[in-house]
Formats: C-alpha cells, sequence, structure tokens
C-alpha cells in the first residue's frame, strides 16, 4: 500500500466518522467540529490524489501537484471563515436565550415564557459567563 | 528498502493516531476534550500534509486548521459549559443512532471504494504548471497557481473572509455596535502572560514577515504569514496589554479593505495592459504579484484576528 492510498483511506474514514459526529451529537458547536473533522477528510483525500498527481508528473521538481495544493490553502482558510460565522451565530444564540438548542418546540416554550423574552432581556446568557 | 519499510510504518502509525483522536473527538462526552483532541488531530494533520509533500498546505493547515479554528472552538467551548449538561440529554435515541452509523459506514465504504479505483497514471497539471511558471517570475508552483493561473480563487477567498466578518459583526448588539470587539481583561502587567506578550510578538514578526516573504520561491505565504502576525495581535490583546481598535474606526475598515482593493485594481490594470481580468502585463508579473500579497497581507492579518475576537460586546459608552 502506497503512501496515497493510506491517506486516501484514512481520510474515507475521518469523512464517515465526521458524518456520523455532525448527526448524532444534539450541542451546536460538536457540529460545528464533526464538520471541520469531514472537512479535514475531504482536504485529506484531495491532498492524496494531488500526491498521486506528482507521480504521474515531473517527479522530484514538484512533490505534488500544485494545483489542487493552491486550492486546499483556498479551501482551509474558506473553512475557518465558515467556522468563524457558525461560532459567532451560536454564541449570539446562547446570548439572547441563554441555551443552544436547535430543536423548534424547545424555542416555541421560551418565547412563551415571558421571564426570559430574548428581545427585551438580551443581556440572559451574558451573566452565566 | 528499509527506509520504505519504516516510512510506511510511520504513515500507518499516523493514519491511526489521526482516526484515533478524530474518533476520540467526536465520541467523547465533554465538549472541551473534543476540542482539545481536535486541535491536536489539526497538528498531527499538519505531519500527514508534510508527508504527502505539500509543505505550503501544511504550513496552512498548522496556523489555520489546528491553529485559529482550534482556539475558535476552544473559547467557544469554554464560554457554552453552562449549556454542556441540559444538551448532553437531547442525545438521539439508540435507533437514530445506529441508522447514522449505517450511512457513515456506507459514506466511507463509498469513498475507499473508489480511493482505490483512482485511475492511474493519475491525472495532473502539474506539467502545464510547471511549464508556464517562468512566466510568473516566481519560484513556488503554489504561489504562482494562488497569484497568477487561479488568482479569480484567491481575490474570491479574501473577499469570503471579509465578508464572513461582516457577517459575525452583524451579530453584535445595537447597543455594543461601533464598539471594541474581545473582552479586555484588567491583567497583573507582570503576569506571565503580560510577559509572553511582550517577549514574543517581535520574534513573531520576524517569523511571520519571513515566512509571507520566502513564498514567492519557496513554501510559505501571505495566509499563513498573516496568521502569524494574527496570533501575535491576539497575544497581545488577551494579555490585556492593548485593547482592540473600534469597528467603528475608519482607519481599521480602511486597512481591511486595502488588500481586496488593490487586488481588484491590479486586475482592472490586467484588463487595460494585458486583455483580461487579473492577467499580468509581459515582465511585470512579479512586480503584480508582490504587489498584491504585500497588501493583502495587513488586511488578512486584521480579518483573521477580528474573525476570532467575534462580534463586540461591551456596550458603547456616548
Amino acid at each position: 500500500m502506497n503512501t496515497a492510498t493510506l491517506f486516501g483511506l484514512c481520510a474515507s474514514l475521518l469523512i464517515g466518522l465526521g458524518l456520523y459526529g455532525l448527526l448524532i451529537h444534539p450541542h451546536p458547536l460538536r457540529k460545528i467540529l464533526a464538520l471541520n473533522v469531514i472537512g479535514s477528510g475531504i482536504f485529506l483525500l484531495f491532498g492524496a490524489i494531488a500526491y498521486r498527481g506528482a507521480a504521474a508528473g515531473l517527479g522530484l521538481s514538484v512533490g505534488a501537484d500544485p494545483v489542487p495544493q493552491a486550492l486546499l490553502i483556498t479551501g482551509i482558510v474558506v473553512a475557518f471563515a465558515a467556522s468563524a460565522l457558525a461560532v459567532a451565530l451560536l454564541l449570539r444564540l446562547f446570548e439572547v436565550s441563554g441555551n443552544v438548542s436547535l430543536q423548534a418546540e424547545e424555542s416555541a416554550d421560551q418565547a412563551s415564557d415571558p421571564g426570559s423574552d430574548p428581545v427585551n432581556n438580551p443581556g440572559a446568557g451574558e451573566e452565566r459567563r | 528498502m528499509n527506509s520504505e519499510v519504516i516510512a510506511l510504518g510511520l504513515n500507518f502509525l499516523l493514519a491511526l493516531l489521526l482516526l484515533g483522536l478524530a474518533g476520540f473527538a467526536l465520541l467523547t462526552r465533554h465538549n472541551l476534550a473534543a476540542v482539545i483532541s481536535f486541535m491536536v488531530f489539526g497538528l498531527l494533520l499538519t505531519l500527514a500534509w508534510a508527508r504527502l509533500n505539500g509543505l505550503d498546505v501544511a504550513l496552512t493547515e498548522a496556523a489555520i486548521g489546528g491553529g485559529l479554528t482550534g482556539f475558535l472552538l476552544l473559547t467557544a467551548a469554554i464560554r457554552l459549559r453552562p449549556t454542556e449538561e441540559t444538551m448532553q440529554q437531547h442525545m438521539p435515541k439508540a435507533s437514530t443512532r445506529a441508522l447514522a452509523a449505517l450511512l457513515a459506514t456506507t459514506v466511507s465504504a463509498l469513498l475507499a471504494i473508489s480511493v482505490l479505483a483512482l485511475p492511474s497514471p493519475a491525472p495532473t497539471l502539474a506539467p502545464q504548471v510547471m511549464q508556464h511558471l517562468p512566466a510568473t517570475q516566481v519560484g513556488n508552483p503554489i504561489t504562482g497557481v494562488l497569484l497568477a493561473f487561479r488568482a479569480m480563487d484567491t481575490l474570491l477567498e479574501a473577499l469570503v473572509l471579509l465578508l464572513a466578518l461582516l457577517g459575525v459583526w452583524s451579530l453584535a448588539a445595537d447597543t455594543a455596535w461601533g464598539g471594541r470587539p474581545g473582552i479586555f481583561p484588567q491583567q497583573d502587567a507582570n503576569g506571565i502572560l503580560a510577559y509572553a506578550a511582550r517577549l514574543l510578538p517581535p520574534v513573531g514578526i520576524i517569523i511571520g514577515g519571513y515566512i509571507f516573504w520566502i513564498g514567492a520561491d519557496h513554501p510559505g505565504g501571505k495566509f499563513q504569514g498573516a496568521t502569524i502576525l494574527a496570533a501575535m495581535w491576539l497575544l497581545v490583546v488577551i494579555s490585556g496589554l492593548r485593547d482592540t481598535p473600534p469597528i467603528s474606526s475608519r482607519s481599521l475598515r480602511g486597512w481591511m479593505v486595502l488588500g481586496p482593493l488593490i487586488f481588484i485594481a491590479v486586475g482592472a490594470l490586467g484588463s487595460l495592459f494585458a486583455g483580461h481580468f487579473l492577467a499580468y502585463p509581459q515582465g511585470y508579473a512579479k512586480l503584480m504579484i508582490v504587489a498584491v500579497e504585500l497588501a493583502l497581507l495587513p488586511s488578512l492579518t486584521l480579518i483573521l484576528g477580528l474573525l476570532l475576537l467575534g462580534a463586540p460586546k461591551r456596550p458603547v459608552k456616548s
């Protein structure tokens, strides 16, 4: 088994693991983390393909196909930007509602409770820090 | 032959460690443990990139994938600690988990089959890149791809970062809009964090600048350099030595859009003098690339740092 196949298989398993984590974890932070693991797996798979591209290309003067590598760098940066936005949304949700549940019926319970009106009480989550 | 066996053994060990760490990060009940495991995973992934001859990607992964994302998730996990116990009660039923496991296994198996069935010889663009690289006057083929052959990707990437930051800022409460992001801790001026924040930035700035500058000919570049500079800035901020600028500051906003604006201007020059948007006139490619990278560096440093600091929370005194 060569390096590209080994890391390609490792990447396939990482994507599966991440998908499982994304589906079963109720906490949104864990979902963001799982999405990042899926992303890392996809990047690693792409990297293994880039590594194979070098063997077909010029051998040692480039270690791996530079086009996928450049796309990977772009991908990693964009994935970080998306994670940062997701975390900011999550923290804001916690600030206004005091919890982070994604389940619809719970937020309905929250809205009917006058004590925790998220609009008039924006610091509800802030005090828990 | 013998060294090949050792290399294969090391690769195998690395793959096992990666899977173990990712598995722990996804299966443990504790958010903080999961995030720390994910950070170690990111660092080890850097080694995997080095094994795959992707040093540029390894640097990016270490700086952004492992470092910045890890820091982001870590601070969020600490802030969200009060929610952890209640959320654990929402764990799905065993049947749902079994279905999820089945789906995940199927996806993994299909991908593994595709990996084993990849065409040989592998399709590659490496020869074309190496053939046309001299025209760009840079020595690092990845920089050549990022800033010449696929410059549009890089321009849009910088714009995506800017948009993500606008999205983060737009989550600020009305009372905090225009204020300074991050919490400014009043810390012991003689504490160890403040000491590190005085000692490390001069070294970090030199390393960041170096990684930025050699990116033209060797692994490195603006994103990796900007991340190190952003990390140094964040160290100064979280140690309480210097507060962040308010997001209403015009000079801050000016520096943030400087890089993308210069990039677009260079692209427009290309359509005037070389026939295409983002085409470089013959003989001026290196100059243009350096100008774009130099302008992007401060913008990226600020944007990456501000993305980590999140929306402003402190009420603005009017």
